[in-house]
């Protein structure tokens, strides 16, 4: 079972795409460009939808998903971590 | 891909996919009207609307553009224009009637709501009768005119719906079809993408003059950020963190291939085929209003969290890859890729899917949100009346 995909290999996050994602759970991860599969830790339950973090990153990084910057880094992010509103932010308006 | 489909040829050579004889209000005042006739004559749309009084300048001049391109829509076979005065009420009939379609134009004042819905009732028999009469032809494939907009959107719509639409799209473009996207703030983060697809360096200055004209409307009226309103509640919950992610995942719909041809504004009708870009809102319903104002006759909407979006006139195709939502909201879902995500179908394969469920939808197929009477019809206003 796939349990995240990826956009870009140099993506630092990726979404669930199924239910029920248990911390604890080793991730199968899609990398959709390259149509090949990666694994990672998971460390927190994740909502279908939500994303998980590739790496660890610190209050200011830029995160990167598409390969493109979609925000900042705004409290400290574990590999495996819950990543969404509670630790990310715009960098716009 | 198939190379045709059947649909109505209307007067001015223009092809729908719907046969509807719409009730069209000028203004709020004679909605009650409108919806009397659309009850009395059966099979009839009534497209009531908060709006069209004291309005004035370009809000006006947008007012006019959509209700005249609603009436001008392909997918219309006839409409009975209902006004509180003759004069707008002329307006919008002298506007539809350039198509050569079947108009008349119906005041209150003067006659009251009970001799105009009469009136207005006799007209409007005769219009339906005759739509019933008009047949299906076969069309070629460049005829048809597909706009998209997402909505409720997560985090699945930018790797599994919204990509499906993309992969349509590239290949309807090639095949020589009239497209649009839009949802001009929902770009922000993703702007210089649809920039470097813009065809020349004029398109790319037609794109990025509304494009900042938008983003300086809203740092002038927003109060903090647009935090609590770009990405919404429901794009968050569903596990949008930003907007630079919503756009990103947004601009898939336009493919990796479609080239953006033009720039159009609110409500106007592209004049040639190719990808168009119009200035819009980014709210599901004014959106695929102007669509419809713009003379789009088939509509793609991916969804993930599950907007249940309809048009009175504009078949809308819901197409969503979350796989709790295809299973929570089956009933609102035309066109389920969430297979996307499990690699039990390709890009390509799920873009066949979108493909054929759009064919299915032209040739007469309702759509989940027609079965459901989903009509949602929202005029944009651009400031406050007079």
């Amino acid at each position: 079972m796939i349990h995240c995909v990826l956009h870009d290999p140099e993506d630092s996050v990726a979404v669930v795409v199924v239910e029920g994602v248990k911390a604890g759970t080793t991730l199968t991860g899609l990398v959709l460009d390259e149509d090949r599969t990666i694994t990672l830790p998971c460390i927190q339950d994740i909502p279908i939808g939500h994303k998980v973090a590739l790496k660890d990153m610190a209050v200011g990084d830029t995160v990167i998903k598409y390969g493109i910057d979609i925000g900042k880094v705004v409290q400290p992010i574990a590999k495996g971590q819950h990543a969404h509103v509670h630790n990310i932010k715009t960098k716009r308006w | 891909m198939q190379k045709t489909f059947w649909g109505y040829r209307r007067e001015n050579g223009r092809v729908g996919v719907r046969n509807h004889v719409i009730i069209l209000p000028v203004d709020d005042l004679s909605n009650a009207a409108a919806e009397a006739v659309a009850h009395n004559i059966k099979g009839t749309i009534a497209i009531p609307h908060p709006y069209g009084r004291l309005q004035f300048g370009a809000d006006l001049e947008l007012h006019f553009r959509t209700l005249i391109g609603t009436g001008c829509n392909p997918n219309v076979a006839a409409v009975v224009v209902i006004g509180i005065e003759d004069q707008w009420t002329k307006k919008v009939v002298d506007g539809i009637a350039t198509t050569g379609k079947p108009v008349a134009g119906f005041g209150i004042e003067l006659h009251g709501d009970h001799d105009t819905i009469m009136r207005a009732s006799k007209a409007a028999r005769e219009f339906l009768q005759s739509a019933s009469e008009k047949h299906r032809e076969q069309c070629e494939l460049p005829e048809l005119w597909v706009s998209t907009k997402c909505g409720e959107s997560d985090t699945t719509s930018g790797c599994g719906a919204n990509p499906t639409v993309g992969d349509a799209f590239d290949k309807l473009y090639a095949s020589g079809c009239t497209l649009v996207f839009g949802e001009t703030t929902e770009l922000t983060g993703g702007e210089q993408i649809v920039a470097a697809r813009c065809r020349d360096d004029k398109v790319r200055a037609d794109f990025m003059r509304v494009f900042d004209r938008y983003q300086e409307v809203v740092n002038r009226h927003k109060t903090s950020d647009l935090s609590d309103s770009q990405p919404t509640k429901g794009n968050i919950a569903g596990g949008l963190t930003t907007i630079e992610e919503k756009a990103l995942g947004n601009i898939q719909k336009i493919g990796k291939k479609c080239v953006v041809d033009g720039v159009l504004d609110k409500a106007e009708m592209p004049t040639s085929p190719g990808l168009w870009f119009m200035d819009s809102s980014s709210a599901a319903a004014e959106m695929v209003t102007l669509c419809a104002a713009s003379g789009f006759a088939v509509h793609f909407f991916p969804t993930g969290q599950g907007n249940v979006i309809g048009n009175p006139i504009l078949p809308v195709i819901k197409i969503c890859a979350n796989p709790r939502t295809v299973r929570t909201m089956s009933e609102h879902v035309d066109v389920d890729t969430s297979g996307l995500l499990q690699r039990e179908i390709t890009m390509s394969e799920a873009g066949d899917k979108l493909l054929d469920m759009m064919f299915r939808t032209a040739n007469g197929r309702l759509t989940a949100a027609e079965a459901l009477g989903h009509r949602e019809f929202v005029l944009t206003r651009l400031y406050e009346s007079a």
